[in-house]
């Protein structure tokens, strides 16, 4: 292991027959693509810093099939909902954090249906929690004064209403935290939700992530903030096709916090 | 004379509210061609949220120019029905401004009543120029034309020529009142039954004008905004303008789960616990239900798969666009319009309940929604992000039609695009919608 991070795995705590505090579950993006896998990792080392006995499932995990189901494809998103759920429930997990909107929002409002009932979190709010238990210290550094801009994951905000546990993380990095003019309940889409991400676009003018980076272009951020692995990609994208990449940086609110630790 | 009139009268009523009364039955039926669905639960949130949103305009005022406007022109047209009620007895006992004997409130109530109608009447003018002449996009947009451009402005006009009409009543008394003549001026000499604060600007147009055409006019104006009320309550039906009545009854049967959450589909669970129990013998014959028949459709390709929320969301669409200027595909020229989806369903449906009022019951007419309304390519545009829903002041859900109908093409038609295909495949093959190994799913925690 190069990096000094620790990631126990449900099947290592079950061998020593402990439980952990919460589940950290990845995602696909957070386990498999390379700039969401800074995220986890980020988010991982703040979770170790925190002190927060948590675990993966590692190997164990699999899509949720939250792509599945908003492409309309009910019986894949269920065989996966099953399968995980029979995971979940064998470990006898009660609390789940994800870095994924579209896990959280999945897991939280469409797994009890299956059976499957937990406390689910998204990490921006478990991390809210951190700090107002005091377990977790979020400080400007290098943010401080800084101008960001937030960008609502639409599971996260209009999906399930949490606005407010992210801009409080970031008000607490001391930024200069700008608002688009669509935000939190009106906020734009970056365009990946609903499986979009793994299709090409319908035909159009423009792609929907340039427009989306045009807005948060028009507030001049030094970094736009995300909450979304999913979101992230397609602002970095809209970034780069600006050739803006070196003004203008993409973060997850983790690797923010991460960073000004420097964690 | 006078007899004639009120018979005349009480005709005009029965044959408007009986009209009336049919369309809402046709309404009702069409409704009901759709999927039972429970929205029994939690009656004080829906109450609450019907409150906030319908009666409250909660979410009008987001956009507030439309929205302050819209509450001044619903205000009005709600209390100014305290006027019609006043019409509709004193043309059923031949009377004159029966409630007359409220003494100073009447003139109070007269006053408010002249003062709302002018601030319609502006409402209604600034309506008309944003739409014609504003070039608000979300009124000029490719389904913005024709029948739904038509209609929205017939209303205005109505809307308008009832404001006119009530003025022109009111003067017209006034001036008539004001002369001693007979039937109109009252038995207190010199007292006058209401205050008209804004009709009485037309009496130097009505002086000089004797009785009689004085009568002429104010009985045309009172008899042509009466039966104007009555066609336009049979207007209704047939136009976007329903949301009126219906956008009460749609908020209280909206969604009241996280936005976020898509239901999940039962029949599809049950299949699935069958799949994966170890017991199950895969060669038992299937168990023998009382309910016999064809096997449930997954997800919707005409109007009858659809539920009944999502039938009555469409007769209460008032096509404001809101949801699609709001919408990321529409934004960026894609053809999904969620208004589009909602006037298409309501047009697939009156489509039906035409067939079956000619027919008796439904005779296949070889068009369904999918495809002769709605196309794929608006199906697939969908990024799911609920700005739709979020938008519609009335708490309509496109999204849960857009996502039905996918269910459908995938379900039924496997007929996803193929990019999309090969994310399902992974995902099932995998455990990922990518073609990574699961079994190198941890492998970032010791990755540099």
């Amino acid at each position: 292991m190069a990096e000094n991070i620790k990631v126990p795995t449900m099947a290592e705590y079950m061998a020593e027959g402990k439980k952990p505090e919460v589940l950290f579950w990845v995602g696909c993006s957070g386990s498999f693509d390379d700039r969401a896998k800074k995220i986890t990792k980020a988010f991982v080392r703040l979770l170790n810093n925190a002190e927060v006995d948590f675990a993966v499932l590692g190997t164990e995990e699999s899509c949720t099939g939250d792509p599945a189901k908003r492409a309309g494809n009910e019986f894949l998103y269920q065989m996966q909902a099953a399968t995980n759920i029979e995971v979940l429930n064998g470990y006898e997990i009660k609390k789940v954090v994800t870095t994924c909107p579209h896990c959280f929002n999945i897991i939280k409002n469409e797994y009890p249906g299956l059976g499957g009932n937990y406390e689910v979190m998204h990490h921006t709010t478990f991390l809210k929690s951190l700090l107002d238990e005091g377990r977790l210290k979020v400080e400007g550094g290098k943010f401080k004064g800084k101008k960001i801009t937030f960008h609502d994951p639409c599971y996260l905000g209009r999906g399930n209403g949490v606005y407010e546990a992210p801009r409080d993380l970031l008000r607490k990095l001391e930024v200069e935290l700008v608002e688009m003019k669509r935000c939190k309940t009106n906020a734009m889409c970056c365009g990946a939700g609903g499986a979009q991400m793994f299709k090409e676009p319908e035909p159009g003018n423009k792609e929907v992530n340039t427009e989306r980076t045009e807005q948060a272009m028009e507030v001049k951020p030094e970094v736009i903030a995300a909450g979304c692995p999913f979101c992230n990609t397609m602002m970095t994208d809209g970034v780069k096709n600006k050739n803006k990449e070196d003004d203008i940086a993409v973060m997850d609110i983790a690797e923010m916090i991460a960073n000004a630790q420097d964690l | 004379m006078q007899i004639i009139a009120q018979v005349a009268f009480v005709i005009a009523l029965i044959v408007g509210i009986g009209f009336f009364v049919r369309n809402v039955r046709r309404l009702i039926r069409n409704i009901k061609l759709g999927k039972e669905v429970d929205r029994s639960d939690n009656s004080a949130a829906r109450w609450k949220k019907m409150g906030k949103i319908a009666i409250g305009q909660y979410k009008m005022v987001r956009r507030p120019v439309s929205g302050i406007v819209h509450i001044i022109v619903y205000l009005g047209f709600i209390i100014i029905n305290i006027e019609v009620l006043e019409i509709v007895i004193d043309g059923i006992f031949g009377t004159h401004r029966v409630m007359f004997f409220m003494g100073g409130f009447y003139s109070f109530l007269i006053a408010t009543l002249e003062i709302l109608a002018l601030l319609v009447l502006i409402g209604v003018i600034i309506f008309w120029t944003r739409r014609n002449i504003s070039n608000i996009y979300r009124f000029m947009s490719r389904e913005m034309t024709k029948w739904p451009k038509d209609d929205a402005n017939y209303i205005l006009y109505f809307e308008m020529a009832l404001m006119s009409l009530f003025f022109i009543m009111n003067g017209a008394d006034l001036q008539l009142q004001l002369l001693g003549a007979p039937n109109y001026a009252i038995a207190n000499e010199g007292e006058i039954a209401g205050y008209f604060p804004v009709s009485q600007v037309l009496l130097p147009l009505l002086d000089g004008l004797n009785v009689s055409t004085l009568v002429i006019i104010e009985r045309t104006a009172w008899w042509l905004h009466i039966l104007g009320i009555l066609f336009f309550l049979n207007y209704l039906y047939y136009s976007k303008h329903l949301h009126i009545l219906l956008a009460f009854p749609n908020v209280y049967y909206s969604k009241l789960k996280p936005q976020g959450e898509f239901d999940n589909i039962d029949a599809v669970t049950k299949e699935v616990q069958l799949m994966m129990d170890p017991d199950a013998d895969p060669f038992a014959a299937p168990e023998e239900t009382e309910e016999e028949g064809e096997p449930e459709k997954f997800g919707a390709s005409d109007v009858f798969d659809l539920n009944r929320v999502q039938l009555l969301n469409a007769y209460t669409c008032t096509e404001c666009g809101r949801c699609t200027s709001e919408c990321p595909a529409n934004n960026t020229g894609k053809l999904l319009s969620p208004r589009k989806i909602m006037m298409d369903t309501r047009d697939r449906l009156e489509e039906v309940g035409e067939n079956i009022n000619k027919n008796g019951s439904f005779k296949d007419d070889g068009k369904q929604l999918l495809d002769d309304y709605i196309l794929r390519e608006e199906l697939w545009a969908c990024t799911t992000c609920q700005a739709c829903v979020e938008a519609c002041p009335v708490g309509i859900d496109p999204l849960s039609i857009i996502v039905e109908m996918r269910r459908y093409l995938m379900m039924e038609q496997s007929a996803g695009p193929a990019d999309l295909n090969n994310a399902m495949g992974n995902i099932e093959n995998n455990g990922a919608p990518w073609p990574y190994n699961q079994m190198d799913r941890l492998n970032w925690a010791n990755e540099n």
